[in-house]
């Protein structure tokens, strides 16, 4: 099992979805998070006084699938989160060591 | 059948007493009989307008001004910030009923009245001598919404980082030492500033007494207390513009009746205000966010509203006094000078004055006060008896005279709140702790969160 986590642009979020959903991935997770990488933040000017703005709102979205799955699903997220602009995210790869269902204690990949 | 006898009854008496033929009036008695009925209609007409506009003086206060500064502090301070002007329609209106009536508007001294109006004592439903035509009660209900608003504008230099405890005795001792014998010198009867006055300031509504006074010891409060803790290193940047544009909006509408209501009638003076005090807002806004889209590259909403509201302030003493041609250029002007005020001047000599309310206040009560005695026509009001008023009739001397009366509301302003600080800091302290302000006054000072999403 691995877990990828794609952090995208926020207004990217519901073609995303839309995309996973249409590869049969049911669960995953949203947060609302700030931060940048090689993308510049903006200036926020407020009655003179400067503000440079470095931290942006991005989502984040988790989901955990199962091996033979990771490169249709991170190509479909790319896709579906792609402008071609700075600023698009990036998607990390982690080992998923179990998962268990908390409703009837299932585990491993029956779990997800 | 005992009801049908009795409507009977009725109608037999009442066709007895109309045949009943009725003493002829004489004509004084026909006249006087219509002059009670034409007074009775006048009173009913002002007193709708200032019990309105009474109501719209205090919708300025809360929620106008307590949304307008809460919007622009981080959200760690709103509710702090939003009592700083709450706890005023409490505290104010109690030292009104016991003192604050009296010491304003009784009669005393060219700079304070006596104690006549002690808890309100005499103050009834007969008119007063100031306002012929209105119950004195609404009168007095009405300046209090004044007195209301005043100590609330100065909360915006010492926003996020003043004690509680603090800023009440503060607002009390202001009130009683600076506000009460100020209102008495331009308003009050027999008082120095006055039409009647040794040296007559034409101020409608409240240039003087409120912004330059409140202004200019919102100053003195900037610079006794210090900026904020990280203020030029850490982001300052308002928690909510919507709310502070919902604020501005609700200011801009109660001021109608801060301006149009110091008219003390529903005449053709109070229209002229009306329409002066529009006017000054619009053509503000327009020149804030001219000014601002020239010189940062955007027209911002937080530009647009301190616009209106700095062009509503310099309006403010010239209300009643000038043509609605003249307000759009006392606005115009008002917007520019105090977009300068509070963005280059402020960053130029580095005081925190966290909210602007002596750039906007301040600035605009002075540029307001002194173009009044520029533009004021006995055409939209007589007051001086058929002499002319502004300097551009012929009355050069009138600018001087309101020279002299921003000087004495800046003297008192700032020697005042100077002293007054001074007193409390030995008292209760100003300001809160490093940790406290932190923290935010909400948490610090109240015990509680303005919002609170997982409840």
């Amino acid at each position: 099992m691995k877990k990828i986590e794609a952090v995208i642009q926020p207004h990217k979020l519901e073609e995303v979805k839309e995309a996973l959903k249409g590869i049969g991935v049911d669960g995953m997770t949203i947060t609302e998070v700030r931060g940048h990488g090689r993308q510049k933040g903006h200036k926020e000017v407020y009655r003179g006084m400067e503000y440079q703005v470095d931290l942006l709102p991005k989502i984040k979205l988790e989901a955990v699938v199962s091996n033979d799955r990771v490169d249709e699903v991170t190509s479909t997220i790319a896709k579906a989160a792609r402008t071609g602009k700075i600023g698009d995210g990036k998607i990390f790869i982690y080992d998923v060591v179990d998962a268990i269902r908390i409703r009837n204690d299932d585990r491993g990949e029956s779990a997800l | 059948m005992v009801r049908i006898a009795m409507l009977g009854l009725l109608i037999l008496t009442a066709l007895a007493s109309a045949q009943t033929p009725a003493a002829p009036l004489t004509i004084e008695q026909k006249i006087a009989a219509l002059e009670a009925a034409t007074k009775t209609a006048q009173t009913a007409g002002d007193n709708a307008w200032m019990l309105t506009s009474s109501a719209l003086v205090l919708m300025m206060t809360g929620p106008g001004l307590a949304l307008f500064y809460a919007g622009l502090v981080r959200k760690k301070n709103v509710l702090g910030t939003m009592m700083h002007s709450f706890i005023m329609m409490a505290i104010i209106t109690v030292l009104w009923a016991v003192v604050g009536y009296s010491l304003a508007f009784g009669e005393g001294n060219p700079f304070v009245g006596g104690m006549q109006y002690f808890m309100l004592n005499g103050v009834g439903t007969a008119p007063s001598a100031y306002a012929a035509t209105i119950p004195h009660l609404t009168f007095m209900i009405y300046q209090l919404m004044f007195a209301i608003i005043t100590p609330a504008l100065i909360s915006g230099a010492f926003a996020e980082r003043m004690k509680f405890s603090g800023m009440i005795l503060f607002t009390i001792l202001w009130a009683l030492i600076v506000y009460f014998p100020m209102a008495h010198m331009v308003w009050g009867a027999g008082g120095l500033l006055g039409v009647a006055g040794a040296i007559p300031c034409l101020d409608f509504a409240g240039g003087t007494v409120v912004h330059i006074t409140s202004g200019f010891s919102a100053l003195v409060c900037a610079l006794y207390m210090g900026k904020r803790k990280g203020y030029g290193t850490e982001p300052m940047r308002p928690h909510s513009l919507v709310l502070s544009t919902v604020g501005a909006c609700l200011l801009w509408v109660g001021w109608f009746g801060f301006n149009a209501g110091s008219a003390l009638g529903a005449g053709g003076l109070a229209s002229s205000a009306f329409v002066a005090t529009h006017f000054g807002a619009a053509a503000a806004a327009c020149g804030w966010m001219l000014a601002e889209w020239m010189k940062h590259g955007k027209p911002s909403m937080l530009g647009g509203i301190s616009g209106c509201v700095a062009g509503l302030v310099a309006i403010t003493p010239a209300a009643g006094f000038v043509t609605p041609g003249s307000a759009l250029i006392i606005g115009l002007a008002g917007g520019i000078f105090c977009f300068l005020m509070a963005t280059t001047v402020k960053s130029m000599f580095g005081y925190d004055d966290s909210l602007d309310a002596f750039g906007v206040h301040g600035a605009g009560g002075t540029i307001g006060a002194i173009l009044t005695g520029v533009f004021a026509t006995k055409e939209v009001n007589d007051l001086f008896a058929g002499k002319p008023m502004g300097m551009l009739e012929g009355n050069g001397g009138q600018v001087v005279n309101q020279l002299i009366g921003c000087g004495i509301a800046i003297a008192l302003g700032v020697v005042g709140t100077f002293v007054i600080l001074k007193v409390v800091d030995m008292i209760t302290g100003v300001r809160c702790t490093a940790d406290e302000e932190i923290e935010g006054l909400d948490l610090s000072m109240h015990g509680e969160e303005g919002y609170s999403l997982e409840a």
